[in-house]
């Protein structure tokens, strides 16, 4: 067995999110959680090199393509073009560059491409709703895309689901990690929506739903929506940590 | 509390992240046939006790010599060029089972002194999971340096420690199985990272 002598390491620390901004794993009004939420509590794990890294996935996993889900296909999908665009920060303002972020999404109508998916409503062969980029040197990403429908699904009599796209980070560090749901402004479905709802914070919650602008909609062309991601700092200033940029 | 800016919150990846997460070569680590591969697949289950077919399970190590490749390891970089990506990625199939291949991992330095035996952070996202669950795959032929590894020590309960570790298949010492129990009987220690 190898040992180490006590060493000097000095490495930086992912202060916890606050009080309700991530829902409870236990969250009755979605039903999936009853079976699959774990019942013990969450034992501490002190942060330490495992988790002060992290994969660093950048332009390799990436075509320049990827982040235009309207040009996948010999057609044009069907449905309201859109460009979503905002930046990957950490909590102290930082922003993430560099870092891979993937995209999912239902397509105009409402329906995944994806087998299990059985919500009657069409299959559209110019889409598969899959994206992939990587950000810019100030955080910057930039997804083309259309937007997606509303739909069906079985959690209670009558459920359906508020318009959204998935989304996947990575950041720099494992603690870092975040796979989320982007929403639009004002969906009449959000009073009844219990993954939506899950975040107790109202404030949180707010924090998914994208902004129109019209600055970004490009004429005769697509809207825009602006969204930004803040994963977890380290709560240090940009001045204060050491070699912010990698 | 984190910084300044408000997080954004978490979401459940839902049914159908098999469309947008699994990559043709996320479980190869390291590419299979690579000198000192070893193999750990397990399964997902529910508080039932059945499979989770749409999960996925992702991984993060220290390469063999217990470095990573990152720029806040302040040891500085490992000399590479084994094509080991130190990432690992694998969704769960029909029958809730999933696998990596990648290399052993090295112990760690501890900030307070003491060594972390080799071990995989793991990040478990599923349906019905509004948050990523995170675990540790240790091994069990490592008996001397789990025995002194601070996260382990710090569960009290064996049979809970138990969860943690995953045993080679017989016969073959480069096979591991390392299952993993979200809810109920035998339920996998899971972390507040």
């Amino acid at each position: 067995m190898t040992t180490h002598p006590p060493t000097d390491l000095q490495l930086p620390s992912y202060p916890r999110a606050g009080e309700g901004v991530h829902p409870p794993l236990d969250s009755p009004g979605y039903r999936s959680t009853g079976l699959r939420a774990p019942h013990q509590p969450l034992v501490l794990l002190p942060q330490r090199l495992t988790e002060i890294t992290g994969p660093l996935l950048g332009p390799e996993r990436v075509t320049a393509a990827d982040a235009d889900l309207t040009r996948q296909h010999p057609g044009e999908p069907l449905g309201e073009r859109i460009i979503v665009t905002g930046r990957v920060l950490d909590s102290d303002g930082r922003p993430i560059p560099d870092t891979l972020l993937e995209v999912w999404q239902a397509n105009a109508a409402g329906r995944y491409h994806h087998k299990v998916d059985q919500h009657p409503a069409p299959l559209d062969p110019n889409f598969s709703g899959v994206g992939r980029t990587v950000t810019d040197s100030e955080g910057r990403y930039r997804f083309i895309t259309i937007k997606p429908g509303s739909y069906p699904w079985g959690n209670h009599h009558n459920a359906w689901r508020p318009a959204h796209i998935h989304f996947s980070m990575f950041g720099r560090a494992f603690t870092q990690r975040l796979v989320t749901q982007m929403y639009f402004p004002d969906d009449p479905l959000f009073p009844y929506d219990p993954i939506f709802n899950s975040i107790p914070d109202e404030k949180a919650r707010q924090r998914l739903i994208s902004k129109f602008s019209m600055d970004l909609t490009e004429p005769d062309w697509a809207l825009a929506y602006t969204w930004d991601i803040v994963l977890r700092g380290t709560g240090q200033t940009p001045f204060e940590a050491q070699g912010g940029a990698r | 509390m984190s910084g300044g800016l408000g997080l954004t919150p978490s979401q459940t990846v839902g049914p159908f992240l098999a469309i947008g997460l699994p990559w043709p070569d996320g479980p190869d680590v390291v590419a299979a046939g690579t000198p000192g591969a070893i193999t750990i697949s397990g399964r997902l289950t529910d508080g039932a006790g059945d499979p989770i077919p749409d999960g996925l399970i992702e991984t993060w190590q220290a390469d063999p010599a217990g470095r990573f490749d990152h720029p806040d390891d302040p040891r500085g970089a490992p000399a590479g060029g084994t094509g080991f990506r130190a990432f690992g990625r694998c969704a769960t199939g029909p029958d809730g089972e999933y696998h990596i291949v990648t290399l052993r991992p090295g112990p760690l330095p501890s900030p307070d002194g003491g060594t972390e035996a080799p071990h995989l952070d793991v990040s478990v996202l599923a349906r019905g999971l509004l948050d990523r669950v995170v675990t540790r795959i240790y091994f069990a032929d490592q008996a001397a340096a789990n025995a002194a590894d601070p996260v382990l020590a710090s569960i009290a309960d064996e049979a809970r420690r138990a969860t943690l570790i995953a045993a080679a298949e017989p016969g073959d010492g480069d096979r591991y199985r390392f299952d993993i129990r979200l809810q109920g009987d035998g339920e996998t220690v899971f972390f507040d990272v």
